[in-house]
């Protein structure tokens, strides 16, 4: 069985062509569309990685991140940020509150594939 | 009138740059040649007479050959010279430049008004592009698209063996982003452009438009003098968004509620006698103090800035004062007192200030702070703070406090209460 990983990003069209990326790269992927309870569905999941939004309606990316850092259950769960943000405060922001890794939007499928391999590989065994 | 030790000065300028002979101006203002030689080399005063036929003579006003250059002009070219300290202008020979060179003095002058209304404007892009709630959420839709686009085509163009229904579905995702890729850029380009069509799109905060709505209207609603509310509605109902129509009459009810506590002949009787004091006025008229400013500020013809500030901070209202920046969005200066009154209600705040950058002006603020208590005692207490900003031409107090308009544009490099570096080049 592949690794897993918990997508949470609103936007439905991107949500739909990354997980075909990921699905054809052999990874099973689970896609939330709110914020709400995402915190709390990763701890339940545990994928090998989180794909997180951080613009979402309701609760931020950041808030899910930090929620997700407070449980000692996902507290090393990778974790890598999509943001329309590209200030350096947006991604120090990110880092501060606990980010594996940030990109911005508009990225290539082919950034976003290394990215989750690399960031699923540097899991511990 | 006063003459200046410069007059003989301009008078010699003003005759050989209309290529005329000393004798020939002597002989029009019936004096002589040499007397004017030595009016020319400052060497003697000129007579008001004399004065009034040297300038026919010289087809020029009297008025600009005695005093050359007014004192905005003066001020003007210091302030252009103050703009640029690296360009080390003579500021010591300033009125001797305006006056020789008039010419050369106004265009000097313009250029700075010309260039301090481009810093002007680039600043307040800038206050905009970064704290506009409204443009943040269109650059983060035009983006999501983007990404959509981006990520679908890449994979239509890269996956061979992509299955009909999957492929059929990814080519409509990327007809929809691509439509709402377009309208987006659309309402972009026309916000940037800061054309109606933005303002229909709703890309311009309700806030503003209500206040652009005021401020056409000379910040005063005269038919609300009269009771005549229904007046009023053409106006509201043209506003773009609904957002604004409901900020614009809930403010309308408020000016309602302030004519009928301060109706306007009276009120206006009581300000002259008693001068710009909302304490003094309130209790005259057993009103609220912040309803006392309000009308102070918004009188026909007032030259009286109003911001008010909610609990939070944020400033629900915004009536500029000349010379005054307000920011259009985000924080204002920590150091106004606005701030202040917030923090302690009831408490009223008395202070001269100063502004930010090379021509800073005085303005005497009068801050206070009320407190609701909409849900009873059991409830939230909301709190409103206000400042009027009213033109002080007196001189420096020693207690002036030197303030900003937002951190972000503000040249006060040094400040103790700075947020942020600013962009201005001063704050560089």
């Amino acid at each position: 069985m592949g690794k897993s990983v918990l997508l949470i990003e609103d936007e439905e069209n991107i949500a739909e062509a990354i997980r075909f990326i990921l699905s054809r790269d052999g990874w099973q992927v689970t896609h939330l569309a709110v914020g709400h309870g995402a915190a709390e569905a990763a701890a339940q999941l545990m994928p090998d990685m989180v794909i997180l939004d951080h613009m979402l309606p309701g609760v931020s990316g950041l808030d899910i991140l930090t929620a997700l850092r407070a449980n000692p259950a996902t507290l090393r769960l990778p974790v890598l940020m999509l943001t329309a943000k590209g200030q350096p405060r947006d991604r120090e922001a990110a880092t501060r509150a606990g980010a594996d890794s940030f990109m911005t939007k508009p990225f290539a499928n082919a950034e976003i594939l290394a990215e989750v391999r690399a960031l699923a590989g540097r899991q511990p065994p | 009138m006063t003459v200046s030790a410069l007059t003989g000065t301009r008078i010699r300028e003003r005759r050989l740059s209309l290529g005329l002979r000393q004798g020939q101006v002597a002989a029009e203002a019936g004096i002589s040649a040499s007397y004017l030689n030595l009016i020319e080399h400052n060497r003697r005063n000129v007579t008001p007479d004399v004065l009034l036929r040297l300038a026919d003579a010289l087809e020029v006003d009297r008025q600009a050959l005695a005093e050359g250059a007014g004192s905005d002009m003066v001020e003007d070219l210091r302030a252009a010279a103050a703009g640029l300290p690296g360009a080390r202008a003579e500021v010591d020979r300033l009125e001797e430049f305006a006056g020789r060179y008039p010419g050369w003095a106004a265009l000097t002058a313009a250029l700075q008004a010309r260039a301090g209304g481009l810093e002007r404007a680039v600043e307040s892009l800038n206050d905009r592009m970064t704290h506009d709630p409204h443009l943040s959420a269109a650059l983060h839709e035009l983006l999501s698209a983007l990404t959509s686009v981006r990520a679908t085509a890449a994979i239509l163009d890269e996956t061979s063996d992509l299955e009909p229904d999957l492929q059929a579905r990814f080519h409509r995702n990327l007809h929809l982003d691509s439509e709402r890729l377009a309208g987006g850029a659309e309402a972009l380009v026309a916000f940037l452009d800061g054309s109606d069509t933005a303002r229909e799109q709703g890309i311009i905060a309700p806030q503003e438009e209500v206040e652009d709505w005021l401020s056409g209207q000379g910040w005063h609603l005269a038919p609300l003098e009269t009771g005549a509310v229904a007046a009023l509605d053409s106006g509201i109902a043209a506003l773009a968004s609904s957002a604004a129509r409901v900020l614009a009459r809930a403010h309308v009810a408020r000016i309602v509620a302030d004519v009928k506590a301060l109706p306007l002949g009276p009120f206006t009787k009581a300000l002259a006698a008693l001068g710009p004091d909302p304490g003094r006025l309130a209790a005259e008229f057993g009103t609220d103090v912040l309803a006392v400013m309000r009308r102070i500020a918004l009188l026909p013809g007032s030259n009286v800035g109003l911001v008010v500030c909610d609990g939070s901070g944020t400033l629900v209202f915004r009536k500029p004062a000349r010379g005054f920046p307000l920011p259009r969005y985000g924080a204002a200066c920590p150091l106004w007192p606005l701030y202040a009154a917030l923090a302690r209600p009831m408490a009223p705040v008395r202070m001269q200030v100063e502004t930010a950058g090379p021509s800073g002006a005085r303005f005497r603020t009068l801050a206070f702070c009320q407190t609701r208590l909409p849900g009873g005692f059991a409830g939230p207490e909301l709190r409103e703070a206000a400042m009027l900003i009213l033109p002080d031409p007196g001189p420096r107090s020693g207690e002036t406090l030197g303030i900003g308009s937002t951190c972000r544009i503000c040249p006060r490099a040094e400040c103790v209460a700075r947020r942020e570096p600013s962009i201005t080049r001063e704050g560089l």
